[in-house]
């Protein structure tokens, strides 16, 4: 499917490379900033808290994914790996109260 | 009114019979051939599909917002998709001399292919589904995590601050709300036992194909918070602040055109598409029903949710970048983990004698009395969280307006002494 899937877009994008007309000029060449002349580099600084959703996201990504298979085998599964799960989840969700409140999840 | 469904495992079935015996392959070579044409129809049937919902869309937001939508292309603007889709072909492709090559030219390309490829495990009726995974819930969300590396892609070989800062915050989006999405998936496979999406449809119907109980009923927050984290998911209204022109000027798309563009374009309707379809088979049944054939109910189903996502776009401001966040780890998620505790000790206490599953094979009953314990846990669930959530958002209001008010009464001291 990706295969099928690569090959119908690639042949839309050389389809319009054949089409389209190419005049390239030096404004349209130059990278866009609303107009004016680019100040500055171009690779930013990235802000600290992109990267602390990113770690909150990866902590969470791989709970769900350990619970993924205990989900799949739930109805053969007895009461009390229920509740040991219950008790994994819990932990996972003091982690995030804990990051709230020390402020951390707040503002983009 | 079966017969397209057996006609088309039919013509599969003949058409590798005779490539097996006229060009004297393999079997396996010609099943993937077959393979290879179901999945050029489920392309085309996205591609065209994207271009109805252009339309669509275009006409129901400008019904919503008292306009009349596109009319000049064609009677009643129907050849419009047409005419975007010329063109997006004929426009010049204004790359910036400094980007990165490579990188900004795979990016749309890479978008399109993963939103196309989550089709393939989508069943269009109990026979025809592009490849019946066991593992189906887990590959569409896999698969639709693939989208989120092409944006940083196209942000970063754009080679523009602009389009990078946009990449970085449509990917703290996109990741932030795979959270809940995964988090409400959950009790659906619980209660279905099986990460198959045929088997998760064949739960919600009745023996003779008409439809049961859909696990809407079941998990009514689940679905809630599925269809609010699908939306965030694919960046649309009212999520779209990423690409918004009055604000970050189209963000990670600025330095695209044409061609390129329009693969973007189509990225986020098929994805959007696809999480209609996927909300269909996870919550309302899926291709069940009573007296039309199985595609049909599908695709009336995924219509009702598609025209939902548009009914919000036309309806909701946009939302704003940290109330983004907030809502999604200060509510879905804590709120989505608290419901999953409850229903995972509610299904175990109320779930069917040992003799039942293992004649059902591990799959618990659809069973009234379940159902409605449920709902009901879910639903209060729910109306408790907006409940706080509320009264929360209205004190820090007061207390906010409380500063405020002291401020103005201590300028207007000093300002009169």
């Amino acid at each position: 499917m990706i295969v099928t899937a690569a090959l119908l877009m690639g042949v839309t994008l050389i389809a319009a490379s054949l089409l389209r007309p190419k005049k390239p000029s030096k404004t349209k060449l130059d990278t866009y900033e609303c107009g004016m002349e680019t100040v500055g580099d171009t690779w930013v600084q990235f802000r600290s808290q992109y990267y602390i959703f990113a770690l909150v996201f990866v902590l969470f990504d791989v709970e769900a994914v350990l619970l993924f298979p205990f989900a799949v085998a739930f109805n053969s599964v007895p009461l009390f790996a229920v509740l040991e799960t219950a008790v994994f989840v819990l932990l996972l969700l003091a982690g995030l109260l804990y990051a709230w409140r020390k402020g951390v999840l707040k503002w983009e | 009114m079966n017969f397209l469904t057996d006609l088309l495992s039919l013509i599969g079935d003949f058409i590798s019979n005779i490539i097996h015996s006229i060009f004297s392959f393999s079997p396996s070579i010609a099943d993937a051939i077959v393979m290879g044409l179901a999945a050029i129809i489920l392309c085309t049937f996205a591609a065209l599909s994207f271009m109805a919902l252009t339309y669509a869309e275009r006409k129901i937001v400008a019904r919503i917002q008292d306009r009349v939508g596109p009319n000049q292309a064609g009677p009643l603007g129907l050849l419009q998709p047409l005419a975007d889709g010329i063109k997006m072909f004929t426009k010049e492709d204004t790359t910036p001399a400094a980007a990165d090559r490579w990188v900004y030219n795979l990016a749309p390309l890479i978008i399109a292919v993963f939103a196309l490829t989550t089709y393939a495990v989508l069943p269009f009726a109990p026979n025809v589904v592009g490849t019946n995974l066991n593992v189906g819930v887990f590959y569409v969300i896999a698969i639709g995590s693939g989208s989120i590396i092409a944006i940083l892609m196209a942000g970063w070989g754009s080679n523009n601050k602009y389009a990078l800062l946009g990449a970085f915050r449509t990917v703290s989006q996109l990741v932030g709300y795979e959270v809940p999405m995964l988090l409400n998936v959950l009790p659906i496979i619980m209660i279905s036992g099986s990460l198959s999406l045929i088997d998760i449809i064949n739960r919600q119907t009745l023996a003779n194909g008409n439809a049961g109980l859909p696990n809407l009923l079941y998990f009514p927050l689940s679905a809630v918070v599925f269809l609010i984290s699908g939306i965030a998911e694919t960046a649309r209204s009212p999520f779209d602040l990423l690409e918004a022109e009055s604000e970050i000027v189209a963000g990670f798309h600025v330095e695209y055109s044409g061609m390129k563009f329009a693969l973007f374009f189509l990225g986020e309707y098929v994805n959007a598409l696809a999480v209609a379809f996927m909300f269909c088979v996870l919550f309302l049944g899926g291709y069940a029903g009573p007296i039309l054939p199985p595609y049909i109910w599908l695709l009336l189903k995924a219509a009702v949710v598609f025209t939902i996502f548009m009914w919000l776009r036309g309806t909701l401001p946009r939302i704003r970048v940290d109330q983004m966040h907030d809502m999604n780890w200060k509510f879905f998620v804590p709120v989505s983990i608290i419901h999953l505790l409850i229903s995972m000790v509610l299904l175990k206490v109320f779930t069917d004698t040992p003799s039942q599953l293992e004649a059902t094979g591990g799959i618990l009953v659809s069973s009234g009395t379940r159902m409605l314990i449920l709902f009901v846990a879910s639903a209060l669930t729910l109306l408790v969280a907006l409940g706080i959530a509320a009264r929360r958002a209205r004190m820090n209001r007061l207390a906010e307006e409380e500063v405020l008010a002291k401020r103005r009464m201590e300028n207007m001291a000093a300002a009169g002494a």
